[in-house]
């Protein structure tokens, strides 16, 4: 029933769509947590821009932003992140780099929130009894924050996980390519559709099961 | 100005802040300089590959058919998606465990999965098993993967909805003799719809931003196709992405300030339950919430 399947690199086109997934994730939280923290920072311009960033990018259409990855940033620009010649390689990155351009403004706001649901009078305690800024942050603000935002951050890591088959449009033989190059090829849509949405499941049903668990019970009761 | 974070600045704070001013500007001034000196040395600043948006042409013969067929799609999704998630939403919350189970799991399993992948199979079943014309089949493929994937979403968002309403509600209507399906219409249905409606605008946005998938995947002619066939035409690559983007940026900036002035507005008005669900609820009803755990009552 399954014999379709043959010739083909289903478990490879998967695992690429886990490297972008993770490769992303780590490249969004880094550069999600530098925005969120221009964004409460004390320095207008640095709030100025970490507005204007959010709300740039989260109006622009993911597909946009990668397309032009390929065709504005490789061919005008010259970012070819050391991989000029190989072209496989070269779209892998970019589109890395997209993700992380896309994803981090939304990892920017759920940190912002978790920032946002400390009492003031927790940061007001702490000064009262000399803690400095940075202690303040360390100790009281960013355990609690950070605690609060895992739910959120699980969405966001959940819904780049399904993001991640845009990759297909600029050529990464990820599995929304594959898919589309199978059913293309091989009379078997419906059994096609199902292996490749029961990969999906696969891959965000536990990620979501797990991080809800998590987020439950690290919560911060209040 | 005092936040969590940071106190009114005294003396020492305030040196420190506008040095931290200067450098970040520095770096800012670099990066545009960096991209204005790319684009000059490639020629992408010539006044002739901006020009010819500045002509009717470039208008009505590539973009504003590409953004009606953009705006089609997600008001056909919308449209078609709405019913259905309300229907499933209402479904999940059915006294009978095999109503509640498969609307539950045909709710996850369609939120579980990418719209590209929803919409990639759409064309082709359409392709293999029905007669749409070839013209059309792009059409209808995105519409049917945003369609499937949205109503999932909605059905969440119309589930939170009636759940964040007061209990009272259903204790009244019950007080005064409706059957439970008269409580549903008439009484929490519509103040559920009236409290989602912040959060269904911003679904709009999610909505438009996913056509463009269709453009790119399976040719439909939406914005961003359309975007492809006039930088052929007129061989202007980096001026027709900032415009395209420049045209969703606006786009989804209204449907996102209107949904914000809609929360406003509802949690001001005195005929509400107070229970509105506001537009950045929508992130968090995802796959990490199963199981549900929203509390009834005011939602904040």
């Amino acid at each position: 029933m399954f014999d379709f399947l043959e010739g083909y690199d289903v478990l490879g086109a998967f695992w690429t769509t886990v490297q972008l997934t993770v490769l992303s994730a780590i490249g969004s939280l880094i550069w999600g947590t530098v925005l969120a923290a221009m964004r409460v920072s004390p320095v207008p311009l640095m709030r100025g821009f970490g507005t204007a960033y959010v709300n740039i990018v989260r109006n622009i259409p993911l597909t946009v932003i990668i397309v032009f990855a390929s065709l504005g940033l490789a061919d005008i620009f010259r970012v070819t992140l050391g991989a000029a010649d190989d072209f496989e390689a070269l779209s892998f990155r970019l589109s890395i780099l997209g993700f992380v351009a896309y994803t981090a403004a939304f990892v920017c706001e759920a940190i912002r929130s978790g920032i946002n649901t400390v009492p003031v009078g927790q940061a007001e305690a702490a000064r009262a009894i000399g803690l400095s800024f940075s202690q303040i942050l360390w100790f009281i603000v960013l355990p609690q924050a950070f605690r609060s935002v895992i739910g959120p951050l699980a969405n966001v890591l959940i819904a780049l996980t399904k993001n991640t088959t845009v990759a297909a449009s600029i050529g990464v033989a990820e599995a929304a390519l594959l898919m589309k190059e199978m059913i293309e090829n091989e009379a078997q849509v419906v059994l096609i559709g199902v292996v490749f949405a029961f990969g999906f499941v696969v891959l965000t049903l536990p990620t979501g099961l797990f991080f809800g668990w998590l987020s439950k019970r690290l919560a911060v009761k209040r | 100005m005092t936040s969590v974070l940071y106190d009114a600045p005294g003396p020492r704070a305030k040196r420190r802040n506008i040095i931290l001013s200067v450098v970040f500007f520095v770096l800012l001034a670099l990066l545009v300089w960096w991209i204005y000196k790319t684009m000059d040395d490639k020629g992408q600043l010539e006044w002739a590959l901006w020009e010819p948006f500045t002509e009717s042409e470039a208008w009505t013969t590539y973009l504003l058919p590409g953004l009606a067929n953009t705006l089609k799609a997600a008001a056909l999704s919308m449209v078609i998606a709405l019913p259905l998630g309300a229907i499933f939403g209402i479904a999940r919350l059915s006294d009978h465990r095999w109503v509640r189970i498969p609307a539950g799991a045909v709710v996850e399993f369609f939120r579980a999965i990418p719209v590209l992948l929803l919409m990639l199979f759409a064309n082709q079943f359409y392709s293999s098993y029905t007669d749409v014309s070839t013209e059309d089949r792009p059409l209808y493929a995105v519409v049917t993967g945003l369609v499937l994937y949205n109503a999932s979403v909605l059905a969440e968002i119309v589930k939170a909805g009636i759940l964040s309403l007061p209990k009272g509600q259903t204790e009244a209507a019950q007080a005064i003799g409706l059957r439970k399906g008269q409580t549903m219409t008439s009484v929490l249905l519509p103040q559920a719809v009236t409290a989602m409606l912040p959060a269904i605008v911003s679904q709009l946005v999610v909505i438009v931003k996913d056509t463009a998938l269709g453009g790119v995947m399976i040719g439909f002619t939406e914005l961003l196709n359309s975007r492809g066939t006039l930088a052929a035409f007129y061989a202007t690559v980096i001026p027709s992405f900032i415009v395209v983007a420049a045209i969703y940026i606006v786009l989804n900036f209204i449907l996102t300030s209107f949904a914000g002035w809609l929360e406003q507005r509802l949690r001001r008005s005195k005929r509400s339950t107070g229970a509105v669900l506001g537009a950045e609820k929508v992130e968090d009803l995802n796959a990490a919430e199963i199981g549900g755990s929203y509390g009834t009552g005011q939602s904040a």
